[in-house]
């Protein structure tokens, strides 16, 4: 049966191709501000000199590049492919200025040329409560709507977080991922630059979801964003972010840190489509608390990038707090999507739930890691963990690895994970009503992703579905 | 080293736990021929060039690496009179049975032929001393070939640097071994290690059960670092079974390799009762098309043992099916590790692997690990694996106290209907039977 249905890719260059022309064009760089190539303590400084950041942040970037200095790679669990990073070939500070623009019409003709065509102001108009763009290291766009300001919601990049507010964000900043936490958190502290700080107030209801668009422009350049959102308490806010970047020959390094907080009773959904081109290296590590009753929803969508490592967590606190991942990822020719979920129960009756469906293309490869935590001594605890892989090509890889710890007789999890291929029948059926091969595969693996692709809003929805089609078209004969 | 080598006797107990007699004393050659003790001999050169486990390495996630010491312990002594027929009178097992081996502390203590079915037509069946003897092209291809590539490669070449005895079963094509065959393998004295070895070759459409038994003959602490070959043969069926109820202190490694040909089945079921730090590895390679294997597990701890389960599931060819059922219930501050993993080599189309692991926990300071994994690299498979950790239903208890059965009765018939599940699995009523009986001897 797969003999037949499912022919070995031919034109696999021209697959790749397809799917990037989105994101993958690029302007000539016109830096005024260049960190240079390599890391060292000067790099350090000469980021926190442009920024005319506090000391304290200073130092804090210092400790940081040492602690990243003396871990080693994560190769003994990890993709071997992460030594192919040098670290002294990349660039880690590149910007035309440190303030935001806050009109449109302000920002420079290539880095408005490149967000029009990803299409982001068009979206604003359309239905977006804020929405901020990245080019490089630096926050180019930044605006939200006045209403929001009135009612006291804080939507800035990171340095003006620190700087302006640090009654509010010192006291989270580094404290939901501490540095030391694996070695590209430690980079991350060492270079962050941009990334969106929010505060929404006690009970303020953000109806519309705010919104980020990160995008490297720049050969070897390494983007180091570093968010921070703190959900006061009975808020609710939705974040959504997107990632482009140009197809350049060499590696590109993404190294995102992204801390949410949820006080009691808050709601927080976090939502990422990475798009990123297949040169990137995505490593990006994300963690929310949960206090009581809170809610923290990461919904988590793969598409691009070479090798993408990201398991969002969530601690779960405060009693009755819930958690939950919905992950899904599209593993192309060459890439190696090694995502998952974390869950550390630490408060009686939380509850959570991850969903993970993955799809592996041609050569591509898809991992799925998990952690489960539920320590001694804790009380009505429930984790349900789902993991599904389809494989659309004899030479696609997928891998499972959760692990799950319990203690206690007053806790319950489960976990179930399946690998499975389209099935014939469906395709034979849709064939059979006219539909081409391509056709009826690209609408067997939206069928598979649709359940979860419906918890998007729908503007990411509908572009997911194109995607997958997009990824699709290449894969069958 | 060679001094060392050559030194004839084992020292003295006090000797013993000042020297780390098994980390220093070298290979035990015993009276193996030349081709052995240079195995032997490489084992042990790899057995020190290897580091002890360490508490980062991915093959030893969860594990408590510092259980692992072995410096109190020593080769385990011969035994004197009294002790060997009190063993010997120990070892029971089934009721009908083709035939019995004793081994305490690494010594044949008897072998019994019960008809003449294990006679029959060419069946070789003999202590591994004298199968290393006379046994050497068999031994050459068979023994230990498949590596220890769970994590316990340092044990795996300490037990073959030590290997003295153990069964060695060869049954040819086409026989038929109605009755199971049964081995016991018994450690006594304090800090003795034994280095038990099983290896099953099944020629081409074959049958045989065989059972071992572990045990401690005393209350004090002793090494089990074992080893098992089972080679089925196209078309062959092999049924293993382990009992291992070692004492509450002991330390016990197990390394299971079984290989499955062509259209072969293979069966293993371990009941683990015993020992404060169990470590077992099985490995089952499914390498000719329409072989089947089935990996059996019941572990029922208490106090703070610890059951450490690494397998693998390694589909080789198409067409193969695998099929595995861990269950432990955990009582106290008991602990069960597990981490499984299902891997489908790039050809292995059309594979049909479960893997289930279900944990109950009885206690708030009982712990379950679980990492079931997949690796699937063939695109034509069906593979799900499961792992859930939960504790006794409270619907079901109330069941039973509102037909007036006690708290502790109603909670230990949970406890055994739950495990009790995987005893179904085996098509050998009455191994069903004797697991059922020293399962509930331990559940009290």
């Amino acid at each position: 049966m797969s003999t037949e249905l499912l022919e070995p890719i031919t034109d696999q260059a021209a697959q790749l191709d397809i799917d990037r022309t989105a994101g993958n064009f690029s302007y000539p760089e016109q830096h005024a501000f260049d960190a240079g190539t390599g890391l060292s303590h000067a790099t350090v400084d000469y980021i926190s000199d442009v920024k005319s950041e506090p000391d304290w942040i200073r130092e804090f970037r210092h400790k940081a590049l040492d602690v990243f200095f003396s871990k080693p790679m994560p190769t003994h669990w990890a993709s071997k492919d992460l030594e192919n990073i040098v670290f002294q070939n990349i660039r880690y500070y590149l910007a035309n200025g440190q303030k935001p623009k806050r009109s449109w019409d302000d920002v420079t003709d290539a880095e408005k040329r490149t967000f029009e065509r990803l299409g982001i102001p068009e979206q604003e108009r359309k239905f977006l409560a804020g929405v901020e763009a990245q080019f490089d290291s630096e926050a180019v766009y930044s605006n939200m709507k006045k209403a929001l300001g009135d009612e006291g919601v804080i939507f800035v990049g990171s340095t003006e977080g620190l700087k302006e507010h640090p009654e509010i964000f010192r006291k989270w900043f580094g404290k939901v991922i501490p540095t030391g936490d694996n070695k590209f958190s430690a980079l991350n502290a060492a270079v962050f630059s941009g990334g969106s700080f929010i505060y929404v107030p006690k009970g303020v209801k953000v109806k519309h979801p705010l919104q980020a668009y990160f995008r490297i422009n720049a050969e070897n350049f390494g983007q180091f964003e570093r968010t921070l959102i703190i959900a006061d308490e009975g808020s609710e806010v939705m974040y959504m972010e997107g990632c482009t970047a140009p197809k350049f020959e060499t590696a590109t390094l993404h190294s995102a840190v992204v801390e949410l907080v949820a006080m009691k009773g808050a709601k927080l959904q976090y939502i990422t489509v990475q798009n990123w081109s297949a040169n990137v290296f995505n490593l990006v590590t994300k963690r929310a608390i949960a206090h009581e009753e809170a809610e923290v929803k990461w919904i988590d969508c793969n598409i691009g990038s070479r090798l993408t490592m990201k398991y969002p967590g969530v601690v779960l606190k405060g009693r009755k707090a819930r958690g939950e991942v919905i992950s899904i990822a599209l593993a192309g020719d060459g890439q190696h999507q090694d995502t998952g979920a974390k869950m550390i129960h630490a408060a009686d009756e939380t509850t959570s739930n991850i969903v993970s469906k993955s799809i592996s293309l041609g050569k591509g490869r898809s991992t799925y890691r998990g952690l489960v935590h539920i320590p001694k001594h804790l009380k009505g605890c429930k984790n349900n963990t789902e993991c599904d892989a389809l494989l659309i090509n004899p030479t696609s890889r997928t891998d499972t690895y959760p692990a799950i710890n319990v203690r206690g007789t007053g806790n319950a999890t489960q976990h179930e994970a399946s690998v499975s291929q389209i099935s014939a029948e469906q395709i034979f059926y849709m064939q059979q009503r006219g539909l081409t091969k391509a056709q009826a595969m690209s609408l067997s693996v939206n069928g598979f992703v649709n359940d979860l692709v419906r918890q998007f809003p729908m503007e990411y929805s509908v572009e997911l579905k194109r995607l997958i089609d997009l990824e699709m078209e290449g894969s069958v004969g | 080293m060679s001094a060392v080598l050559e030194s004839p006797a084992a020292p003295s107990l006090s000797a013993a736990k000042t020297e780390k007699f098994v980390m220093t004393s070298g290979p035990d050659f015993h009276s193996h021929p030349t081709y052995f003790r240079e195995r032997q001999q490489a084992a042990w050169e790899k057995f020190t060039q290897l580091p002890m486990p360490a508490r980062t390495d991915e093959t030893w996630r969860f594990a408590d690496v510092k259980a692992l010491d072995l410096s109190p312990f020593h080769r385990a002594q011969e035994l004197g009179e009294a002790e060997r027929s009190a063993l010997l009178f120990r070892s029971t097992g089934l009721a009908e049975t083709s035939g019995r081996m004793v081994f305490g502390n690494d010594r044949l203590l008897a072998q019994e032929f019960h008809g003449d079915s294990l006679r029959a037509k060419g069946v070789l069946w003999l202590p591994i001393e004298q199968a290393i003897a006379t046994q050497r092209e068999i031994i050459e291809k068979h023994f230990m070939r498949e590596g220890a590539i769970l994590g316990s490669q340092k044990f795996a070449a300490l037990h073959e640097s030590q290997v003295r005895n153990g069964t060695f079963l060869y049954v040819p094509r086409g026989v038929e071994i109605a009755l199971p065959v049964e081995c016991f393998h018994w450690s006594q004295g304090e800090g003795s290690a034994i280095f038990p070895h099983t290896i099953v070759i099944a020629e081409a459409n074959s049958k045989v059960t065989l059972v071992d038994y572990f045990g401690s003959a005393c209350d004090e602490p002793g090494l089990s670092v074992g080893a098992n070959d089972i080679i089925v043969g196209d078309g062959a069926k092999v049924t293993y079974v382990a009992v291992q109820q070692f004492n509450t202190k002991s330390l016990a490694f197990r390394i299971n390799n079984t290989v499955v040909a062509r259209d072969a089945a293979a069966l293993a079921l371990v009941l683990n009762l015993g020992g404060r730090y169990v470590r077992s590895e099985a490995i089952s390679h499914l390498r000719g098309p329409g072989g089947r294997s089935d990996m059996l597990s019941i572990s029922a701890t208490e106090g703070t043992q610890i059951v450490d389960q690494r397998t693998l599931q390694i589909h080789e060819a198409p067409n193969t099916a695998s099929d595995l059922l861990y269950k432990n219930s955990l009582n106290d501050q008991s602990r069960a590790i597990f981490t499984g993993l299902i891997r489908v080599e790039p050809d292995a189309h059309k594979t049909d692997a479960y893997q289930k692991v279900r944990n109950l926990l009885l206690t708030d300071e009982a712990e379950a690990n679980s990492a079931p994994g997949l690796e699937i690299e063939a695109d034509d498979v069906r593979c799900t694996h499961g792992a859930t950790s939960g504790q006794v239903d409270i619907e079901e208890l109330f069941y039973l106290l509102s037909r007036g059965i006690p708290l502790r009765s109603a909670q230990r018939l949970v406890v055994f209907g739950f495990l009790n599940e995987v005893t179904e699995r085996l098509p050998n009523e009455a191994i069903c039977e004797l697991l059922r009986d020293r399962l509930h001897a331990k559940l009290g």
